[in-house]
Formats: C-alpha cells, sequence, structure tokens
C-alpha cells in the first residue's frame, strides 16, 4: 500500500490571476503548466518542498461551484489551511503587500490562525503551532 | 400584527425574526390593551415602559444561556468576527461541543435581543456586540439604587 496526497486543489475563477497571487503575494512556486482544452493543468509548490504536495489552482466552472463558493466565505470559512511558521510575521507581510484579511491572527488554543481572501473566490487560512 | 403576537414566537425562532421586521405600530386600541397596569391611563410614558419591559425580557434570555454569554465574551474581546471564527473560538478556547447551526441559532437570539448586531461587508459577513440594550436594562434599577442610599 502506497497510497499519499500528491495533489490537492483549490477552485479558483481566474487561472493567470490565481498564479499571480498564490506565486507573486503568497510565495509559492510554479509546478506544472499544462494546456487542457479552454484550461490548464496548473499547479503549485512550495518553495521549501519542490516534490512536495502540488496545490492545483483549478478552475471553478462548475456551476454548483458558485453558490458554494459564496456561502463559506459570507460566513468566514476556509476552502484550506497551509502551515506557515510564524502566522503573525505573515499576517504583516501579507497586509503590506494588500492582502485582505478576514481574520488577524487569533490563538486557538495549540495553534494560531488567521484568514485572508485570495481574490479568486476563496478564504484560506494560514497556520502555526501557537 | 400587534406587539403582543409578534413576541409571543419562541426567542430566535426565524417567526420571531420575521415579526421582528414586519411588525407594525399598534393602534390605540391595541396599544391600550397590551398595558398591563390597570390604573394607569395609556400615556406615552407607559407605552414606552411597557415595550421596554419587552425588550428587557430579551436581553435576559438572551443572556440566560452560557454559550450566548461566551459568545458575548468574544466579541468583546475582537469584534467584528465572522461566524467561522466564532465557531472556532467557542470549540478551541472554551471546548464547547455545538454545531454551526446551533452557534447561528445563538446569534439570531442576540440579534433578536439587539445585544448582536450582523453586517454585510462586501461577501463577507460580520458579528457585533451591542451593549446598549443591557445598559438600557441595567439603568432602571442602578439608578434606584443610588437613590435609596
Amino acid at each position: 500500500m502506497t497510497i499519499r496526497i500528491g495533489v490537492t486543489s483549490v477552485l479558483v475563477d481566474d487561472q493567470d490571476k490565481a498564479l499571480a497571487f498564490y506565486t507573486d503575494i503568497l510565495g509559492f512556486v510554479k509546478k506544472d503548466d499544462v494546456p487542457m482544452g479552454r484550461h490548464r493543468w496548473l499547479t503549485v509548490v512550495s518553495r521549501h518542498d519542490l516534490e512536495g504536495v502540488r496545490l492545483v489552482l483549478e478552475p471553478d466552472e462548475h456551476p454548483a461551484a458558485a453558490p458554494f463558493k459564496e456561502a463559506l466565505v459570507a460566513d468566514g470559512i476556509p476552502f484550506t489551511s497551509f502551515t506557515v511558521e510564524d502566522v503573525h510575521a505573515e499576517h504583516d507581510r501579507l497586509r503590506a503587500l494588500g492582502v485582505r484579511f478576514t481574520q488577524p491572527p487569533v490563538a486557538m488554543g495549540p495553534v494560531t490562525v488567521a484568514v485572508l481572501d485570495d481574490t479568486c473566490g476563496n478564504l484560506i487560512q494560514i497556520a502555526c503551532k501557537a | 400584527m400587534s406587539l403582543l403576537v409578534a413576541f409571543s414566537f419562541p426567542m430566535g425562532s426565524t417567526a420571531l425574526r420575521r415579526a421582528w421586521k414586519v411588525v407594525d405600530l399598534p393602534s390605540k386600541a391595541t396599544r391600550a390593551a397590551a398595558i398591563p397596569c390597570h390604573n394607569a391611563p395609556p400615556r406615552v410614558d407607559t407605552q414606552v415602559n411597557t415595550c421596554l419591559l419587552f425588550s428587557v425580557t430579551n436581553v435576559f434570555d438572551a443572556l440566560a444561556a452560557e454559550s450566548r454569554r461566551l459568545i458575548l465574551d468574544e466579541l468583546a474581546e475582537r469584534d467584528g468576527q465572522a461566524l467561522y471564527e466564532l465557531c472556532a473560538r467557542l470549540t478551541m478556547k472554551h471546548g464547547l461541543n455545538l454545531t454551526r447551526q446551533a452557534i447561528s441559532q445563538h446569534l439570531e437570539v442576540l440579534e433578536a435581543a439587539g445585544l448582536v448586531r450582523s453586517a454585510r461587508d462586501g461577501r463577507y459577513k460580520f458579528h457585533y456586540i451591542d451593549a446598549s440594550p443591557l445598559e438600557e436594562a441595567v439603568r432602571r434599577w442602578g439608578k434606584t439604587t443610588k437613590e435609596g442610599k
């Protein structure tokens, strides 16, 4: 049994915009960029783990995606969570780059978390050990 | 719809929230009937007191549950939270085992009592604490205590 997690995904409203945000702002590195019909197989990885889990920037074309994403955003619920070394430092860095946070860093028991808007229709949590 | 009908709905139900929104100012006759004090003529100040009595009831009903007091505690610590943050705080900091729906319903009760306001900010919805109904409620007896000294 060699099952493992190779990719995970976020549903984005625009792949170009998403690639710019996830690389230039969040700091991921582009891994795959393969044309597939009207869209691309587009993935990014952590610059600290180039062979690690890939994040697919996946078009949110399915009609069910829009109401699902809107409902999550309205309630402040992040679509997924990324791990950082220091949530406070990352919050300050991203705020300086103009990123909108719906939740500043808050200590929640064993972790400190903050929630940001990825500009592609998702909220994303960043987390570190408290 | 009279005020009494509006307030006879169970706390926090959507029916109550709808009633709040659609309730009209009652007619003179309805207002007189709604005033429990028999001796006092239905003057404006009596009507105000009657309305205040109802809202005080809402405020203290809302505060009767520990979960709702904790929600206010957390909003007092950081005002303007999304539902997600409130859920996370109640679960992670206070060990409450409540569903998101339950917390949402507690927020409805607090909103009906005027202790919490929610506001849309673009695509986000945030919740804010408003202690003014509580100050209103406490003022009645606060004043009495000072004069009694």
